[in-house]
């Protein structure tokens, strides 16, 4: 009843095409970008914005960047880890390299550093495809990890190892104003502008041609090939665009999250968990990232915060074990119940609404 | 001259060590290629299998006190209630499903398999000592072989003799084949896939559980014999996903490549490139033949 | 199927030179020879079938034209170039489209973004466009959406715009297929067995389509086709394959009273 779109036409193809048709939907967008603008802000407190919301918009970027890679393009990929490393190293570099450099540039270049290094290993996807280009990934994944630890040059050959990550500043040029990031709500400000405006982008490239070609590719690559689409340019630029959202997700979680740059966060176990986070989130669906980073981020606090509500104690190490069962017990049931992930649950959950609270 | 018979000699040692080692890898991706030959199905928790085999048959022993010839039959009981558990909840919900979903289903599994493990069998590291002849043999009184090792190519070997004449001899070997080749069309002759899926991952089980016994003896059963299956990926490549005989070769090309180059090309770019070396020396390969050694190439049909 | 006929006679089209001229082709996976020493040639604007028992070679040649596969000998000549085998974007970029004998649709997108995909060698915008999206990737767009919605009226599947392909039935699917391959504005079509599964209604109409695309655009038209009565109603010339090799070729009328042709396909012994 609230949710129907009689009445609302669209009378030229541009506003068909528009991301949101929907009156309904558009206002709903509006109001979760002036609760995360403002709301939030103004009410949320420090520990929860800076331990799962901060983090939480972090990884739904490189959620974002996966799902452009595997959801989308098809190519998967079990590397995530290792391309937000790179990101992160790379940013470092020109941060300390080059000191002049606008913190927002930094960023970007640490993306942009990334999308290289995604492209070199996205040129064996021509020959090598399915299972045989996820080990390849993971080949990435355990280079890189060894890279960024035995390189001295990558840390400014740091005696400890742990290296901090430069403040955030964004400075007036020839002036000597500087605004500092230093607080916890201008930490949040500043990525949550970070990750609308990528996912904004994102969006726009996926509903391009560009993103049709990598849906294309994902769907029958020889069709494909034979309509001509030429098929290492669509997986390269695949591979470049997913490599440069996880690369500047990784500098982000660097510089804003941790403050330090450490190999150690861009394991395996990061490249599964936001495998999991598109898996369950919905893949080829850029509200499925959200949703999924979401899930996987609020599934340990419920984990850890639930049971003693129910008057059970269990052991910290029997929490993560238990955590590890509940990851895979969802994936294969998401697998088996909706492939496309939360995202088509909430889709279909719209069509209801369209007729709600009547059956027909 | 005889500094060179010295370094020859070494050489011989990282070159067997690393041979047999490799046939340790190939235990773990036989495990892979049956499941793959019979059914299509990449399973990323063979891994996992491995270890809950392993975890399995120590922990019994632990707990009932059993001789360990008890605690391996019922290992291998364990492992065939999984099997028949994963046709029936996860693989018979997903028949017909892409490739790449039963391989995210298989991550999945994995998942939950370590968990589950860890959380009936507890998560300290176990010493698996069942006997196995361990410490140092000398060939020619000279060149050091490990006992362990040498036992477990043994064992290795046997496995795959075995498991080649059951594929290619037997009856169900051949229906096995079949289902490989196209769910739809085994069925349509009459074959059943829920059987022949609980047989081949109950065999993957038990090759998971010897593999799992023989990395438990030489490195106590922990946690990180799951990763170390993450080895059999290269192997598996260089093998190709359904040769038996590839997956032995692979295995001993992997292991051998990885000893020699941490020995002699690791000092040289700092060294503990045991984590990636076999995934590069895999993926060179790949680009001269994306098949693999033994594997079928593919003809694609629009 | 008499409608055809009036069809056929207003008969306004030009039959110009070899577009396509295929000269000792022969095609083998290992030991299966899938196609042995074929020859023939099709003249622009012509409706060309090639017709022939499962397994005779039919759709290997139609690959091998595309490009998807590479025979062993032989040349093909296409608009003047000589080469001894085609490449797929090479193909396309120069006007050869194609619909296949198994549906070969994006069945992860919908109907309007499979036909938009027909679009793609002409759309040139950047990644950096298209994340801007407002300018030249969104003006790109419309002007291509607009074509594409000119080939949606024509093949009549308003209805479907935004359905998901992968849920229509096999006869639209098919249409939509040939939607697709008409956005890219082909020279030469192949259709791998374009009306295969459809009822007669959904035969008319499709010939319907086929004949427009061949009257009024000029597209030379080379087809894969079972159903003798459309294939005599609508071809130019027709060329029979068996075993991988050429039995026949010529009008209706004569290929129709080849005795060859009526003992390996028409009927008759075997």
């Amino acid at each position: 009843m609230f949710y129907r779109e009689a009445g609302q036409f669209s009378s030229n193809y541009k506003e068909d095409q528009a991301i949101f048709p929907i009156r309904q939907d558009r206002i709903g967008i509006y109001l979760i970008l002036i609760v995360a603008f403002i709301v939030i802000p103004l009410t949320v407190n420090d520990y929860f914005m800076s331990a799962i919301l901060t983090p939480f918009l972090i990884l739904a970027l490189a959620a974002l960047g996966l799902n452009v890679l595997t959801g989308y393009a098809g190519q998967l990929s079990l590397g995530t880890g290792g391309f937000m490393a790179v990101g992160a190293f790379a940013a470092y570099k020109f941060a300390t390299g080059v000191p002049d450099m606008p913190i927002v540039m930094v960023l970007l270049m640490g993306g942009l550093m990334s999308a290289g290094v995604g492209i070199m290993f996205g040129i064996p996807s021509l020959r090598i495809k399915g299972f045989y280009l996820a080990v390849a990934t993971l080949a990435a994944q355990f280079f890189i990890e060894w890279l960024f630890i035995k390189v001295g040059w990558f840390t400014n050959y740091s005696a400890s190892g742990v290296i901090t990550a430069p403040p955030l500043a964004i400075g007036l040029p020839f002036t000597d104003f500087e605004y500092v990031f230093n607080t916890t709500t201008r930490k949040y400000m500043f990525t949550l502008t970070f990750v609308v405006v990528l996912a904004l982008a994102t969006k726009n490239i996926v509903r391009s041609h560009i993103g049709r070609g990598w849906m294309a590719v994902r769907d029958m690559d020889i069709a494909a090939e034979i309509i001509g689409f030429k098929p290492l340019n669509t997986k390269l630029s695949a591979f470049a665009v997913s490599s440069f959202l996880c690369g500047v997700a990784g500098a982000l979680w660097a510089f804003v999250h941790l403050g330090t740059v450490e190999p150690e966060a861009f394991g395996i176990n990061r490249s599964f968990s936001i495998l999991f986070m598109i898996i369950i989130g919905g893949l080829g669906s850029i509200l499925g990232a959200f949703i999924g980073a979401g899930f996987i981020t609020l599934l340990p606090l419920v984990l850890i915060n639930v049971p003693p509500l129910l008057g059970l104690n269990l052991a910290v190490d029997l929490i993560e074990h238990i955590q590890f069962m509940v990851f895979g017990i969802l994936i294969v049931f998401f697998l088996i119940v909706e492939p496309h992930g939360l995202a088509r649950l909430w889709t279909i959950g719209k069509e209801k609404l369209r007729t709600w609270p009547f059956p027909y | 001259m005889e500094d060179f018979l010295i370094e020859f000699y070494f050489f011989l040692e990282v070159l067997i060590s690393g041979l047999l080692t490799g046939t340790l890898y190939s235990l773990i991706a036989l495990g892979f290629v049956l499941i793959f030959k019979a059914s299509g199905v990449f399973n990323f928790s063979q891994g996992a299998m491995v270890l809950f085999a392993a975890l399995s048959f120590v922990g019994v022993q632990e707990k009932f006190g059993v001789p360990w010839p008890v605690a391996f039959v019922l290992a291998i009981g364990i492992m065939v209630v999984f099997a028949y558990l994963v046709e029936k909840l996860v693989l018979g919900k997903l028949v017909n499903q892409e490739p790449i979903i039963l391989f995210m289903a298989t991550i999945g599994i994995t998942f939950f398999l370590d968990g589950f493990g860890q959380t009936i069998w507890g998560s300290d590291i176990k010493v698996l000592d069942i006997g196995i002849p361990t410490g140092p043999l000398f060939l020619f009184d000279t060149i050091l072989i490990d006992k362990l090792e040498l036992f477990a190519g043994l064992v290795a070997g046997l496995m795959v003799v075995g498991l080649a004449i059951f594929f290619n001899k037997t009856r169900i070997g051949r229906a096995l084949r079949a289902v490989a080749d196209d769910h739809q069309a085994a069925l349509s002759v009459g074959i059943s896939l829920k059987t022949i899926w609980v047989v081949v991952w109950s065999a993957a089980g038990l090759v998971g559980l010897v593999a799992g016994i023989m990395w438990g003896s030489k490195l106590g059963v922990q946690f990180s014999l799951s990763l170390i299956a993450l080895k059999a990926l290269p192997v598996l490549i260089l093998g190709g996903f359904t040769s038996i005989p590839g997956a032995i070769v692979g295995g001993l090309i992997i292991g051998a490549g990885e000893k020699l180059a941490e020995i002699y090309i690791g000092p040289f770019i700092g060294g503990a490139i045991e984590n990636w070396f076999a995934y590069m020396l895999a993926m060179v390969f790949l680009f001269f033949r994306p098949q693999g050694l033994f594997g079928e190439k593919i003809i694609e049909r629009v | 199927m008499s409608g055809m006929d009036t069809l056929m006679t207003d008969d306004t089209r030009t039959i110009g030179d070899t577009l396509l001229d295929v000269k000792g082709i022969s095609l083998s996976f290992g030991a299966v020879k899938a196609i042995v020493d074929v020859s023939f040639d099709i003249r622009k604007g012509e409706v060309r079938a090639i017709i022939g028992p499962n397994g005779a070679g039919k759709t290997s040649m139609l690959n091998c034209i595309n490009g998807f596969y590479h025979p062993q000998k032989g040349t093909i000549t296409y608009k003047g170039i000589t080469r001894s085998k085609m490449k797929p974007y090479e193909a396309a970029s120069q006007g050869i489209g194609r619909t296949f004998q198994n549906v070969a649709l994006f069945k992860g997108m919908s109907t309007l973004d499979n036909i938009m995909t027909g679009r793609n060698l002409k759309m040139k915008t950047g990644i950096l466009s298209a994340m801007f999206w407002r300018g030249p990737a969104e003006k790109e767009e419309l002007e291509h959406r607009r074509y594409v919605e000119d080939i949606v009226d024509f093949l009549e599947i308003e209805a479907i715009r935004k359905t998901p392909v992968g849920r229509l039935p096999y006869g639209l699917q098919k249409r939509v297929e040939l939607g697709r391959a008409l956005a890219a504005e082909p020279e030469l079509l192949l259709l791998d067995e374009p009306m295969a599964g459809m009822n007669l209604e959904e035969k008319e109409d499709m010939c319907r389509f086929i004949l427009d695309v061949n009257d009024e655009f000029g597209t030379t038209i080379c087809l894969i086709e079972h159903d003798m009565g459309v294939v005599m109603d609508i071809s130019d010339r027709v060329m029979v394959l068996d075993y991988g090799g050429k039995i026949a070729d010529g009008t209706p009328d004569e290929v129709r009273a080849d005795q060859n042709v009526i003992d390996a396909y028409l009927g008759g012994g075997h």
